[in-house]
Formats: C-alpha cells, structure tokens, sequence
C-alpha cells in the first residue's frame, strides 16, 4: 500500500516537473507556426521577404540610378524604348546588359523596377497605417462612448463608403494637387471607414467580455480599459484587414500614379511608369509589362499573406 | 452611530431596470450590515437580486438599471451618490470583486503577472519592477505552484481552480476592506470548490477582510457564512446567524429550500421541490411574493397574505422573517 502510494507520488511529481519543463507558447509564436504550416502563408511570407530585400539593398542590385538618362554614357549608341539585353540569352556581348530594356527618356527600366519597389511598399505601409490609426481610434470611441459620438462618427464614415472609393480619391486628389503625399493622404482617407467599421464592431464584442467588466470592479479607467484591455483583444480580425489592405492600397496608388494623379513622372513609380509608356504596348511591350508584373507579384504576396494570417488567427480552425 | 468594526451598512437599497414592460424592480429595500473580518452569504434561486444588490454596492450596474432609493454607508460615505471618478479609486483598492467564471474574469493577452502587478499600479501608484515584485509575493500567498513560471504564463494556460487563485490575488492585493464574490466556485469542480473556499477563509483571517458572498449552494453557505441573507424576488425574505437560519428556518420559503438539500444516504424516492415558479418581476403579487407557493399559509392570515406585502418581523436582535406568521411572535 504505502509503496504503491510513492509510486504514484512519484509519478506526480514527474508530471508536474515536466508541467514546469513547458514553456509558456506566446500568441505570436503560435500564430507564426500556423501560418507557415499552409502553403499560401508561406508563398505569401517568402514573396513578401523577397520584396523587402529588393527594396532595401536597391542601391546594390540596380545597375543603374534609376533617374540616370543615358544618352551618350554608353559604348554603344542606346535607341529609345530599346529592347532588354540579356548577355546569357545571346544578346550582343559588346553591348551593355540592359536586363528589362531602356524606356522612353533612355533610363535602365530594371533599376528603375527595382527602386519603384521601396516606394510602392512604402505607399503600402503608410497609407495603411495612417488608416488603420484613424480607422481604430475613430471606430474604438465610436463603440466605447456609443450614443451621439457613435451617431456623429458612423454616419460620417457612412458618408465616406457612400462614394466609389477610387472616385472619391481622385476628387480629393484633385482638390489637394496631385502628388505622391496627397494621393496616399487620400487613399487613406477612402480606405479608413472599413477599419473603422471593422474596430467598432469588434470593440462593442469585447466591451460585453467578463474581463472588461472584472477591471471595471478593480477600479480600472475608462482610458485603462480601452487601451490594455479592449483594443489588444479586439486587434485580430483588423491586422488581417490591414495585411490584404496594403495590396489594395498598393494597387490604387498605382492607379492614381497611372491617371497622372499620384507619383509625378521622373520618379520610379509602377503605376507611373505604366501610364506614362501605355500608348507603346505594342512597339515596347516590356515597358509595360514589367511594371505590371511587379505590381501583380506584390499585389499577390500580401493578399497571400493575408489569407493565411487570417486562417492562422482564427481561433475556430485548429492547426 | 457607526460602530467601530462595521464597514459597510446598506439601508434599503432599492434597484430598477427600465426595460420594455416599465421600470422593473429587481432589488426592493434590502438591508444589511457587515462588519469587520465577517462573512455575509447572500443566497437565493437565479434571478432574485443578488448579484444586482452587489452590482448596485460597486456602481457596476448595467445602462438600463439605476438604483432608485437607499443608502450603502462604507466609511462614512455614501457608495451610492460617490461619482465614477471616486469609486474607481475605491474599486479594487478597498472593495474588490470576484466573478463567477474565473477563466473569463482575465484579460487573455496580457500576462498573469502583468496583470497581478497592474492592479499595484493602479492603486499605490508604484514602479513597475515594485509591482511585479509584490505580484509574485501575492502569488506565494494564494498558494501557486511554481508562481515564478506562472508569472509569465497566459490565462488560457490555467485551470479554472488556479485563474479564479489569481483573481483573488488581484483581489486581494491591496487590501481591501470588503471584498464581494459573486458565486466564486460555481464554474469549479467540487475539490477545487473547497480548495477555493479554503483559500478565501485563510486569506480573510490574515487580512481581516469583510466578504460578501453571493451563491446559491447552501453547502457553501454553511461552510463559510457567518450571517446569511435569503432573498426571493427581490427581498430579503429571512436573514440571521448561519446556526439559527440552518437550525430553526422560520420562513417557509428557507425551510422549504433546507428540506430540498439531498441527503446522502437518506433513501428518497424523489427530492422535496417548491411548487409552482417564481412570479415574473413585472408581475408581482400585491401581497406576500412566495403567498402562492407557500405551504404554511391558512386561513386566519390568508387574506393578509394575498393583499399585503409582510414587513420583516424580528424574532430576536439578530434573526428575522418577512411573514404575516411571525406577526404575533415579535
């Protein structure tokens, strides 16, 4: 009897020895894990590195500067809108390698490919966050006072998703002045009601929780309570929203770029650099092309990304 | 007129909720007093107040309720007429609350022990080093296993018995004079039931905290009441010393609830019930709340039953019935 009792005794103490052994799993670390256990988080996560990688050692890949007109700096004389010339693929070795071709002012599209890639994704991310701070702020005062200032907010952020989102930034654009800056200011402005929206309908959830109502009877403050108790626990289903936002955000600032109402001509923009060469398709197909593709790859590593952050957060789906 | 050890002393808290068929009445004057290092167990069927009287002590009551007359007097203060400002600073300082399901009462991206030392800076304005320091002192004296290693553990990583242990950490962590648990082990198991019990009656003796323990298991109650208040509808229907309302229930509606405990071992082919349901709050009898289920009603009162509500008859100095029986006995 009593050797059986410190068997089991023992046997406890191993279990709760190896209970200690194990460490505590953060979210984050989880959430990773699940997101590249599915094929398009890690397509998604692997392109999107990639991108990044571009974008910062730009200097270092891109031959040349990508505002650099080369009339009469080459060995060989350039002609406008000059196909690419890849040594491996038996271009002329005499000639210097040109990997995406020359576009319309004599400039190296490959580099000015490479360095449109930094302020695409920082379009991307600014504009994004400069959403996702007003849309939250808006949409957490909103459902935290309810009542008039719910009223006052909703119905301007109503308003706003009342217009065709691409219309209404054109307008704004045009009565700010195009450029860079005002186009993302107004993409931002478009794209806030849905963060807004989307922050007020899970905060006026997570009011209700029994936590929140716990710290309320430990004496917490209304700003207290907002800040460390709802808002981290209502942020999931909003940095999904933000991730799939920055491909939207992306895609319409390349849009505006396109109509001549975002990024202005001799900077390397996508969107820009597709309009301004849009009339020779079909003399200087590469022109166009290439832009098209960075936009489209980029486009499609965050709406990967953001599909399966959305699966890897999602509390219903198992791993 | 305050006695020394009394800290908080509630006179005819009276509670509303505006719904849909009028202003509904969920808590009708009731009155208590609690002293220093006490436990007063409110105890009652879903839905008859308890939780609104408590609710109505924090000014934690819901948009639609509001409390309509009464008085809670806590240091010579009135909780009821004390601004939001004023009570958060009382909240969690000198009265604390604990809720029914602990696995829901903790905030699940913050750390456990964030959580125990926030409470630290919430109220004594201290660092957060300070505060962590005296979090994993808390979680020593809530019995923790390991409390270094939990510090840093998530609320969805503990059990029932160990997350409601923290939030009597948090609870308790300043000190407070009174502290409200609003049924603390109806989401637990039995042992971790007792365990919790347990936890609570040694931390009162250390601290000398008064507790307000709102359940309805009478086990409970007998294992950690001092006094008791039996509500119904609304009221206080019976209120003493646990011995006396255990021993000699005097209103039919506690003796009809102490003849449906089970008893183990006691053959019984089925369990003592009540008859018929609690009358709905928008509709109440204009007599005696319990006058239709009651089964000590006859005939020489029974017109003072339906037609007048009883007024609480004191049977001695500290035990007392709400029923037209107990009229002569006063």
């Amino acid at each position: 009897m009593s050797k059986l009792g410190k068997v089991s005794k023992n046997l406890s103490e191993n279990i709760d020895e190896e209970l200690l052994l194990q460490k505590p799993v953060s979210v984050w670390k989880r959430t990773i894990k699940r997101l590249l256990s599915k094929r398009s988080g890690k397509i998604g996560l692997l392109l999107i590195c990639f991108i990044f990688i571009i974008a910062i050692a730009a200097p270092v890949i891109a031959p040349y500067d990508p505002q650099e007109v080369l009339i009469g700096k080459e060995i060989v004389k350039l002609k406008k809108r000059e196909a690419p010339c890849i040594h491996v693929f038996g271009c002329d070795q005499a000639k210097p390698q040109h990997l995406m071709g020359i576009d319309g002012n004599y400039r190296d599209q490959f580099s000015r490919i490479i360095y449109g890639s930094r302020i695409s994704l920082s379009i991307g991310f600014s504009t994004v966050s400069f959403a996702v701070i007003g849309g939250v702020l808006l949409g957490a005062l909103a459902a935290f006072f309810g009542g008039w200032i719910d009223n006052i907010i909703m119905r301007m952020m109503d308003v706003i998703l009342g217009f065709p989102s691409l219309l209404l930034a054109i307008a704004i654009v045009a009565v700010l002045g195009p450029g860079i800056r005002n186009a993302l200011l107004a993409i931002a402005i478009v794209t806030l009601p849905a963060y807004a929206r989307l922050t007020r309908a899970s905060v006026l959830t997570v009011k209700e929780l029994d936590y929140v109502k716990a710290s309320v009877a430990l004496g917490a403050s209304p700003t207290r309570l907002l800040l460390f108790r709802i808002l981290p626990n209502s942020l999931t289903p909003i940095v999904v929203l933000a991730t799939l936002g920055i491909a939207t955000a992306i895609l319409d600032a390349a849009g505006l770029s396109f109509l001549g109402l975002g990024a202005q001509p001799p900077s390397p923009e996508w969107g820009t650099m597709l309009g301004s060469e849009r009339n020779q398709v079909f003399s200087a197909p590469h022109l166009v092309f290439f832009p098209g593709i960075a936009i489209m790859i980029t486009v499609l590593a965050f709406n990967l990304f953001g599909d399966g952050l959305r699966d890897a957060l999602d509390p219903r789906l198992n791993d | 007129m305050l006695s020394q050890s009394t800290q908080l002393e509630v006179k005819n808290l009276t509670t509303c909720f505006r719904t849909s068929k009028g202003n509904v009445m969920a808590v009708d004057e009731i009155s208590f007093s609690l002293k220093k290092g006490e436990t007063l167990c409110i105890v009652g069927e879903s839905g008859c107040g308890k939780s609104v009287s408590a609710l109505s002590i924090m000014g934690l009551l819901p948009p639609s309720g509001y409390v309509k007359s009464g008085s809670a007097i806590f240091q010579n203060n009135d909780l009821l007429l004390m601004t939001t400002k004023e009570l958060e600073k009382l909240r969690g300082n000198r009265i604390s609350m604990i809720f029914q399901d602990p696995g829901s009462s903790l905030n699940p991206v913050m750390r456990v022990g964030d959580q125990v030392s926030e409470i630290f800076q919430i109220h004594l304005n201290i660092s957060k080093q300070e505060g962590q320091k005296k979090a994993l002192e808390m979680l020593k004296q809530v019995e923790i296993p390991d409390p270094e290693s939990r510090m840093l553990a998530f609320p969805h990583e503990l059990s029932g018995g160990m997350a409601q242990r923290i939030m009597i950490a948090i609870a308790l962590a300043c000190n407070p004079d009174i502290l409200i648990a609003d049924e603390p082990t109806t989401a637990l198991d039995v042992t971790i039931q007792s365990q919790i019990l347990n936890l609570m009656s040694e931390m009162q003796l250390k601290t000398q905290t008064a507790i307000i323990l709102i359940t309805h298991d009478l086990g409970v109650v007998a294992e950690m009441a001092d006094n008791v208040l039996v509500m119904y509808c609304g009221q206080v229907v019976e209120y003493g010393d646990v011995k006396t309302v255990f021993n000699s229930p005097i209103h039919p509606y506690t003796k009809a609830l102490m003849k449906s405990i089970p008893i183990i071992g006691k053959k019984t082919r089925r369990l003592d019930a009540i008859p018929g349901r609690v009358p709905s709050l928008d509709m109440l009898p204009s007599g005696c709340r319990f006058e239709r289920r009651c089964a000590e009603k006859n005939d020489n009162i029974v017109s003072n039953c339906q037609n007048k509500i009883p007024p609480i008859f004191n049977v001695d100095s500290v035990h007392g019935s709400r029923c037209w029986l107990e009229k002569g006995n006063e």
